[in-house]
């Protein structure tokens, strides 16, 4: 009998619960270090993303109006989904360099970060609300709410758990965001899209793309509709590129450099801070 | 009237095959620039709901003549349209500009009255002085296939327009057919109307590529056996810039460059400027633009 051959996946991009190719048809070579799997990733387009973000901006109100425990269900339930693929996540990690104990322990940091932020996703509202003395007859309180579409440049050199780190204080906070994976490891980063995708996470929340930094950017950093942007990196150029475009619409901007995603002070409720806008409100008192 | 339609059979996969065709061409830098403006210049600005006030139509008609005032060397739209109770508040905000000021008449969206109601609504919006009637045919009578009755009624309404244009609308979404919708074509464009259009906005599907061809179609066909030249106006679901040149590709090619003008066609649409506004100033800085910083239609 013959022997039979391989059923190879093809990686798509993430964008609108939808799984689509590139709208550009390109592709860009991945290979892991010692040449046992060769595959094409998307090399997303600036097209994409404007796709991408139309499909977040979309989904921004209903997720944000979601009621606060009704995300962290649904974040808890991505980590109840990820544990059951954990084999296949370890598989990969270990194609993208890691050795079989760094790749359990990974993805066992990863889960545990979606468990973290589910249980903050209904807490750090109480957390940063405040009520404000005035002098004078109003209540005057300030609460943090979703700031809208984030874009999100993930980190390079983690995969996994620093595209999950990044990701979900977002998510948490009842934004919506379009994330540009890992060039050099886009593998984990793509693979989540499943995961996120039979969570219950609904479309357009979270859009995944795959491609090139340099490329895309430009593009992630101007865009006028979108109301804050990540970036995790150590290039300066880059970050002064996204600094001075953040500008444009008054983005906020936050700059991740140095992060070291493994460790337990690399998660907290402040990160979900970062993506929040505080609003203050003036109420007349005996009204 | 005695009208008797002629039969014009529509090869439905041929039509649908030929129009995606069209739509398939791609429009980029100064072609898309020009065709973006050229779609702006077409745009029937559009309020039609229960909810209109008389501040949403002021706002309106200064959105039709301001559309985005940092940017210099835009058109402004062709028209403003809007129920006959409106027409005088927008009378009074386009007073001195050349924006034409249609108004929808004969029971719209039904057009379930009287033929003397709906004279007199007509009547009435001429009187204020509007440029242009957007009528709704008599559906229900055209499919029982009293198409005498249609025809004399879109005649009589003609005649009571007296210098304001008519446009018809067909209401395509409850024609089923696009051999019913060819047969309503001809048959408005038989008894007077100057402008053709596809729906209210108000039924599902609205304008579908296919009947939009079917018609434009129907209209070259007018053309070439009498010479008179009839126009023609897509409207509702046509929010995409992307869309709108679309449609200008199947027009140039269907009826040639002589109806590339706001005289003969136009798009009856609401929040389609914005968008196209927004694509004229990323094409111009190369960055993608926000709703956030356009006025609100």
């Amino acid at each position: 009998m013959s022997k039979r051959l391989g059923i190879r996946k093809t990686y798509k991009l993430y964008i609108n619960g939808k799984f689509p190719r590139t709208e550009s048809g390109r592709y860009y070579k991945w290979t892991d270090e010692k040449k046992t799997a060769i595959m094409n990733m998307c090399r997303g387009s600036r097209k994409d993303f404007r796709n991408a973000v139309v499909a977040a901006r979309k989904a921004f109100e209903g997720w944000s109006s979601r009621t606060a425990y009704n995300r962290g269900q649904i974040l808890y339930r991505i980590g109840e989904m990820l544990e059951g693929h954990r084999d296949q996540f370890i598989g990969e990690l270990i194609l993208q360099g890691l050795t079989k104990r760094a790749a359990e322990k990974e993805i066992t940091q990863t889960i545990d970060r979606f468990i973290y932020y589910a249980g903050w996703a209904d807490k750090y509202q109480q957390v940063f609300s405040r009520v404000n003395p005035v002098s004078m007859p109003y209540f005057n309180f300030t609460v943090p709410e979703a700031t809208g579409v984030v874009a999100v440049c993930a980190p390079e050199e983690s995969s996994l758990l620093g595209f999950v780190s990044v990701l979900v204080p977002v998510i948490a906070g009842g934004n919506t965001c379009v994330i540009l994976a890992s060039q050099s490891r886009p593998l984990c980063s793509i693979s989540c899209a499943e995961i996120l995708h039979s969570s219950d996470v609904p479309a357009g929340v979270v859009n995944i793309l795959t491609g090139l930094r340099t490329e895309l950017l430009e593009h992630f950093s101007s865009h006028m509709d979108v109301n804050s942007m990540i970036y995790c990196g150590e290039n300066l150029q880059e970050i002064k590129m996204v600094e001075e475009n953040a500008a444009l619409n008054v983005k906020r901007a936050v700059i991740y450099k140095n992060e070291a995603w493994s460790k337990k002070t690399s998660q907290g409720p402040y990160y979900i801070l970062e993506t929040q806008e505080m609003k203050t409100t003036w109420h007349p008192v005996g009204v | 009237m005695n009208y008797h339609p002629q039969i014009h059979p529509i090869d439905q996969v041929g039509v649908g095959e030929r129009a995606s065709r069209l739509f398939s061409r791609s429009i980029k830098k100064e072609s898309k620039i020009r065709a973006l403006k050229l779609a702006l210049s077409m745009i029937d600005l559009t309020t039609l709901e229960g909810k209109d006030s008389l501040g949403k139509v002021r706002q309106l008609c200064y959105k039709a003549s301001h559309l985005h005032d940092q940017f210099s060397n835009l058109p402004q739209v062709a028209a403003v349209c809007m129920y006959p109770n409106m027409v005088e508040v927008a009378k009074k905000a386009l007073k001195s500009s050349s924006i034409k000021i249609a108004a929808v008449a004969t029971a719209f969206p039904s057009g379930m009255a009287t033929l003397e109601a709906k004279l007199n609504e007509v009547k009435s919006v001429v009187d204020a002085g509007v440029d242009e009637v957007d009528m709704v045919m008599s559906r229900g009578r055209f499919l029982q296939g009293d198409y005498s009755y249609v025809f004399d009624e879109v005649a009589k309404v003609k005649n009571t327009c007296g210098k304001a244009h008519l446009k018809v609308i067909l209401e395509t979404g409850e024609l089923i057919t696009l051999d019913n919708v060819r047969k309503a074509s001809d048959l408005a464009m038989e008894a007077g109307a100057d402008f053709i259009k596809t729906s209210t906005g108000k039924v599902k599907p609205a304008a579908t590529p296919s009947v939009v061809l079917v018609m434009l179609e129907a209209i070259r066909d007018f053309y070439k056996r009498t010479g008179k030249i009839v126009g023609m106006k897509p409207a509702g679901g046509i929010s995409t810039a992307k869309l709108a040149i679309q449609y200008l590709v199947m027009v140039r090619e269907t009826l040639g460059q002589e109806w590339l003008t706001p005289d003969r066609f136009r798009f009856g649409a609401s929040s389609l400027a914005n968008d196209i506004l927004m694509q004229i100033v990323k094409q111009s800085t190369g960055i993608y633009q926000s709703i956030n910083y356009f006025s609100i239609d």
